[in-house]
């Protein structure tokens, strides 16, 4: 079986995962393309640990899943706070670190 | 029993002391920190005086009073101390400007003319300029003893902190912070040039524990291509020191907005470190080097002469004006090094000697003089006019510093100028007839000022205002007298100025 | 007394310095100290040269040495100084004229606050004036040379408060100067070749290392006269002697005419050994005399100014010596008998003219002057006296001087080529135009019509002419009698010549080209041309008091021959403009390259900056392109 079908796979989220990153506005559309990122990179580590015969690959999905949870937690409380101060969920509204 | 006194270490650590006790006198006790200085700056001459005693003239051209300790040998930069003839005069000259410096400063930084608690606040920057001042005289001490590489980079570089704050906190005129901020970038630049030199240097060298000394590091490079860009990478930072042209335009900013009596240390002591830094490392370490640079190095030194006189003449700021003649001197003093002669070198030691005595007297009486200017502070030159029917004591003197500055037979600078000129025949008759033409400049830009400030009909509102008062006479006076006494008696000097310069000789002849 | 002669320098300096520090308090008696100073230097002076005379032809020539004053390296130079009849010669000139105008001084400036100021510069100048010509080496010669010229600026700027004074004394001084950097150049050349600035270690070596050097002896001979022509106002640096006459009169009497402009003359002499074997050196400083021997004698023609006119006379006059001294070692003891007697008569005229002043409120101008001869009888005479002197009327002291250099003149070059006859007649003519305006000066003031009027009702300015005090009187009588017979003294039995022989050399006699009876013929006919020309424009006719507009060479000697236009077209002005030129250079280059650099590295830090705008999607696609690149490189490093 082609496992390196299972790479590109996972080469074809992360660009779409970058993308969403890098074109959406909605912080809330930022974040799904940050998890797609993170699962793309999942895919990517089981597909190697497969391949190459080892359960390291595995485990460090399991950090890497333990990780966005944590992430997505602080994230989506710092867009609310954002939003309750700003009444937007723009990421262009979030400038004040210019120059 | 003065032999085993580490007199040099003792030399660099009394001003400091005086600079901790000065920080540490309460704010509300500042009107006692002039004394306090003055009484260090006192001691210190005490010290000179045993200093002077425990040294050897005969053998004035070896390193006597020699100290090692061994600082971190992880590197091989030791602390080590030693001083010859010419070190040692220079270490006087500083220790004697400074009591000088202090007691023209009485009354500057507004204690002369503030009142109420606006006093206080004066006295209290007095105390902390007079403690800068004290940090300034360690380190001065320091590096002209100082006889490891490291051990004078560090010291180079961290003389630039005191200064700094005397001119862009202590200083007067808008662009003071830009003066300090020019001044500090230069001398960086330069530093960080001759830094990387220095490290070029010791790898070259034997390494060790004792890797930067001096005497272990002279005439080591084997390859000569090295051994001229590291003698380049020297030389820089001490022509930006110096200055020479091109890279002199941070002095006049400098001394335009510095106090009076810190362009007396800056350019009377402070830029001789550039000169110094010529004869006693860039000849030794790199022989070959130095004689292979010499006519370009004769050429630029000329330039200087000419174009420092010639700017002088255009000035309407009476500090930039000394600064630029200060550009026209230290020409003439690296013509002396670099024509490898010994008289060239006794001429040019002594010049070095010199100038900081006549630089030191124009720049405090130049302060003297606009204490009487319409608001007190005015360093324009055509603010005044006829001051010599109104102040006549201020107005001889500086007439005297000004026969100083253009080398009048009968004061000390005469004397190294002329054996600096007729050397330098010897070497290149060309670089002689143009340098000798700095004579005309300096007669132009000495009378020129005279006769502008001091001749001419009074101005109105400046013709009630006092001579030189008592303490104003006591700090031009020693200066005078030493002028005039080392002009009828230059042997007086150069008996410790004649063997250092024929060792620097025999180590460039012993070279090739 | 030769040993004790350190004293000739030491007690007019220490009295210098009295007089300076003590300050005001000094006012009252000051000036007879200095006075005293003076004549004690005259005193030691007198006591050296009879030792002197006492002493053998062969040991004349004496150096003292008094300490050893620089010790540098190579360099080593001793103070010494060196007494021989030449520099003997000097100090009793310098001590015996000097004396008698310091007493001339105090009843001159008796009205002069300042008059202790005066005696200090004077006394000042005196012993730089003795260090100059009793230095036993080139570099303290250098010292006194200096010296008199710091003198000459402290006194002809002596009334500074005029912005005017105070610029003729600072044109003196720059000039000088500039004249300074010849010497400079011919000390180190002479270091450069001797090996020494010792005149006992040059002088006799010159000879010997002349072989292959010609070239550097003659450039040390130029450069010694460009020197000499700035201390002596020879052309081309002569522009600043008439402007000198702004200091009071007694400096014009003692520096600008008797002295100090003399040390040029003193040093080509004393450097005659190197002289004599640097012909084409010599050939130029001839030259030289002879230029400016015409242009002070054309000058002198137009001026109205009785001290300016004086002046242009002692350019002019210096002019013979320094043609005597450029013919060699058939002149140079000619040069120092000219030097001498022109001492005595051009002194005491400048004193007389003083008195003149004195009694005409200040007035320079000889067209307000008139008839003088009875109202000032003694001026009269002892003016009359230097007057036949200056002119060269036998048996007057000029007479005696000045017929010896036309004559030698005629007898240059061994009497072969130009030389002869170009010297010859120039000398020629200048003592006929000596004569004309030297008798135009005079007649001018003491004959003709009075131009002033004791009444004060006339249309005439008013004026109280009365002969001066005691104190003036006596030196001007003391020089006239001097002018009138030292001339023929120090030419009985050649004594002069004989006595300077030590120094100068055994003096050779030339045949001139024309007949001595013919030379001295023709110089009488042209003098008393000259006189009878003047009598007639100025002693007999009406004087103007307007100047009439003249020809155009007239206007062209009362503008000084356009000397400061010149001067200020070629040097002064292109000097400004360089100066302002290189100021503002300075710092829009020099400084401007540095801060450039500055400003580059700040513009390069906004420029940066933008990247900083806020946008985080912006941040984001930076960290994604920095990450493709690192990728992209470590792939490439790894393959």
């Amino acid at each position: 079986m082609d496992y390196a079908n299972y790479v590109y796979l996972a080469v074809i989220l992360f660009t779409i995962g970058a993308a969403t990153v890098l074109l959406r506005r909605n912080a809330i559309i930022v974040f799904m393309g940050i998890e797609l990122m993170l699962n793309s990179a999942n895919l990517a580590f089981v597909a190697f640990s497969r391949i190459n015969g080892d359960l390291t690959g595995q485990v460090v999905a399991f950090f890497v899943m333990t990780v966005a949870a944590a992430e997505v937690v602080v994230g989506l409380a710092i867009i609310v706070s954002i939003y309750r101060s700003r009444r937007s969920v723009s990421v262009d509204d979030i400038n004040l670190l210019k120059n | 029993m003065l032999d085993s006194l580490p007199m040099l270490t003792i030399l660099a650590v009394v001003p400091l002391i005086g600079a901790i006790v000065l920080w540490s006198l309460p704010a509300a006790k500042s009107a006692v920190a002039p004394k306090v200085a003055l009484g260090f700056a006192g001691l210190e001459l005490v010290l000179l005086v045993l200093t002077f005693m425990a040294f050897d003239r005969g053998n004035a051209g070896e390193f006597q009073l020699t100290e090692q300790f061994s600082w971190i040998p992880q590197i091989g930069a030791s602390y080590a101390l030693g001083v010859n003839g010419l070190s040692l005069l220079l270490i006087a000259l500083a220790i004697v400007l400074v009591p000088l410096v202090v007691l023209a400063a009485w009354k500057e930084q507004g204690v002369g003319t503030a009142v109420g608690e606006r006093a206080a606040v004066a006295a209290n920057r007095l105390r902390l300029y007079l403690a800068l001042v004290m940090v300034l005289t360690t380190f001065m001490v320091l590096i002209f003893a100082a006889r490891d590489v490291f051990l004078f980079h560090v010291v180079f570089e961290a003389m630039l902190i005191p200064v700094y704050f005397m001119i862009g906190s202590f200083g007067n005129g808008a662009r003071r912070r830009y003066a300090a901020i020019k001044f500090l970038l230069f001398s960086l630049v330069g530093g960080l040039i001759m830094l990387v030199a220095v490290f070029g240097l010791y790898f070259q060298g034997p390494r060790g524990e004792e890797g930067f000394l001096i005497d272990n590091l002279t005439n080591v490079v084997a390859d000569p291509t090295l051994e001229k860009w590291l003698f380049i990478g020297f030389f820089i930072a001490f022509a930006i020191k110096a200055p020479m042209f091109p890279v002199h335009t941070w002095l006049p900013d400098t001394a335009q907005h510095a106090p009076a009596g810190t362009s007396v240390l800056l350019v009377g002591v402070l830029d001789k470190i550039g000169t110094y830094g010529m004869l006693v490392l860039c000849l030794p370490l790199f022989p070959n080097a130095s004689t292979w640079a010499a006519p370009v190095i004769i050429v630029l030194a000329v330039i200087s002469i000419i174009y420092g006189g010639l700017l002088a003449i255009g000035q309407r700021d009476l500090m930039r004006l000394i600064a630029y003649t200060s550009v026209s001197h230290f020409g003439f003093i690296v013509l002396g090094i670099f024509t490898f002669s010994s008289a060239g070198i006794t001429g040019s030691s002594f010049y070095m000697i010199n100038h900081g005595l006549s630089t030191g007297l124009l720049f405090l009486v130049a302060g003297f003089l606009f204490l009487r200017s319409r608001d007190g502070s005015s360093q324009l030159i055509a603010e005044y006019g006829g001051m010599q029917r109104v102040t006549p004591v201020l107005a001889g003197v500086f007439f005297v510093a000004g026969l100083a500055a253009l080398s009048m037979p009968g004061l000390s600078t005469f004397i190294s100028e002329i054996t600096v000129l007729i050397a330098t025949f010897e070497a290149n008759k060309w670089a002689g007839a143009f340098a000798a033409t700095g004579v005309v400049l300096a007669a132009l830009y000495v009378l020129l000022t005279y006769q502008k400030i001091f001749t001419g009909p009074k101005v109105e509102e400046l013709s009630d205002k006092p001579d030189l008062n008592a303490r104003e006479k006591w700090v031009v006076a020693p200066l005078l007298a030493l002028m005039l006494i080392l002009g009828f008696v230059p042997n007086i000097a150069l008996n410790y100025l004649e063997a250092p310069s024929e060792t620097s000789v025999s180590v460039l002849e012993g070279a090739h | 007394m030769i040993n004790a002669s350190w004293l000739l320098i030491a007690i007019p300096l220490a009295s210098a310095a009295i007089l300076l520090l003590a300050g005001k308090r000094s006012n009252s008696w000051g000036h007879w100290l200095g006075v005293l100073a003076s004549a004690a230097s005259f005193a030691v002076g007198a006591g050296a040269l009879l030792e002197m005379l006492g002493k053998d032809a062969s040991e004349r020539v004496v150096d003292v040495h008094l300490f050893d004053w620089i010790s540098a390296g190579s360099l080593q130079v001793d103070a010494g100084l060196r007494i021989d009849p030449l520099s003997l010669t000097f100090v009793m000139l310098v001590t015996f004229v000097g004396t008698l105008i310091h007493i001339y001084s105090v009843a001159y400036m008796e009205h002069d606050t300042d008059r202790r100021r005066f005696f200090a510069y004077l006394n000042l100048f005196v012993a730089s004036m003795l260090i100059l010509v009793l230095a036993n080496s080139y570099l303290l010669l250098f010292v006194g040379w200096e010296g008199v010229g710091l003198a000459s600026y402290l006194l002809i700027g002596f009334w500074n408060h005029n912005p005017n004074y105070a610029t003729a004394a600072k044109k003196a001084f720059v000039m000088n100067r500039v004249a300074d950097v010849g010497m400079i150049i011919a000390l180190g050349l002479i270091f450069a070749l001797f090996g020494s600035l010792s005149f006992d270690k040059v002088l006799p070596q010159a000879s010997a290392l002349v072989a292959g050097n010609e070239g550097m002896m003659n450039l040390i001979g130029l450069m010694l006269l460009v020197a000499a022509c700035g201390k002596s106002a020879q052309f081309p640096l002569q522009a600043w002697l008439g402007d000198a006459m702004a200091g009071p009169t007694p400096v014009s009497a003692l520096i600008h005419a008797a002295t100090m402009v003399t040390a040029g003359v003193y040093l080509i002499v004393r450097s005659g050994a190197i002289f004599n074997v640097a012909p084409t050196a010599l050939l130029v400083v001839a030259i030289v005399g002879a230029i400016t021997l015409l242009f002070g004698a054309i000058v002198g023609c137009a001026k109205d100014d009785i001290k300016k006119a004086l002046a242009a006379s002692t350019m002019s006059q210096i002019g013979y010596m320094m043609l005597a001294a450029g013919l060699g070692p058939i002149g140079y003891a000619f040069a120092i008998f000219h030097l001498l007697t022109h001492g005595f008569f051009k002194a005491g005229m400048f004193l007389g003219a003083g008195s003149v002043m004195h009694g005409m409120n200040d007035d320079v101008n000889m067209r307000n002057f008139g008839a003088l001869n009875k109202a000032m009888k003694i001026t009269w005479i002892t003016f009359g006296l230097g007057w036949l002197a200056i002119l060269g009327v036998p048996p007057f002291s000029g007479f005696w001087s000045k017929d010896k250099i036309i004559e030698s003149a005629f007898a240059t070059n061994h009497g072969e080529g130009w030389q002869p006859w170009v010297f010859g007649l120039v000398a020629l003519i200048g003592a006929g135009l000596a004569a004309f305006y030297m008798s135009r000066l005079f007649f001018m003031t003491f004959h003709g019509k009075a131009r002033w009027s004791t009444e004060e009702s006339s249309e005439l300015p008013t004026r109280h002419p009365h002969e001066s005090p005691a104190l003036m009187v006596w030196p001007m009588i003391i020089l006239a009698v001097g002018s009138a017979l030292l001339g023929l003294f120090l030419s009985l039995g050649n004594r002069f010549t004989t006595w300077l022989a030590p120094v100068t050399g055994e003096l050779e006699h030339h045949d001139p080209v024309l007949s001595v009876p013919v030379i001295m013929g023709a110089t009488l006919v042209l003098v008393f041309l000259g006189a009878f020309l003047a009598w007639r424009q100025y002693g007999a006719a009406p004087v103007p008091t307007e100047p009439p507009v003249g020809s155009l060479l007239t206007q062209a000697a009362r503008a000084d021959l356009y000397q400061d236009q010149f001067n200020e077209a070629a040097f002064m002005r292109p000097g400004q403009y360089a100066t302002r030129a290189l100021v503002y250079a300075d710092k829009k280059a020099v400084d401007g390259s540095v801060t450039g650099l500055a400003g580059l590295i700040g513009s390069l830090g906004i420029g940066i900056q933008k990247l900083h705008n806020g946008y985080i999607r912006s941040y984001a696609a930076m960290m994604l392109a920095g990450l493709l690149i690192v990728l992209i490189v470590a792939f490439v490093i790894w393959n």
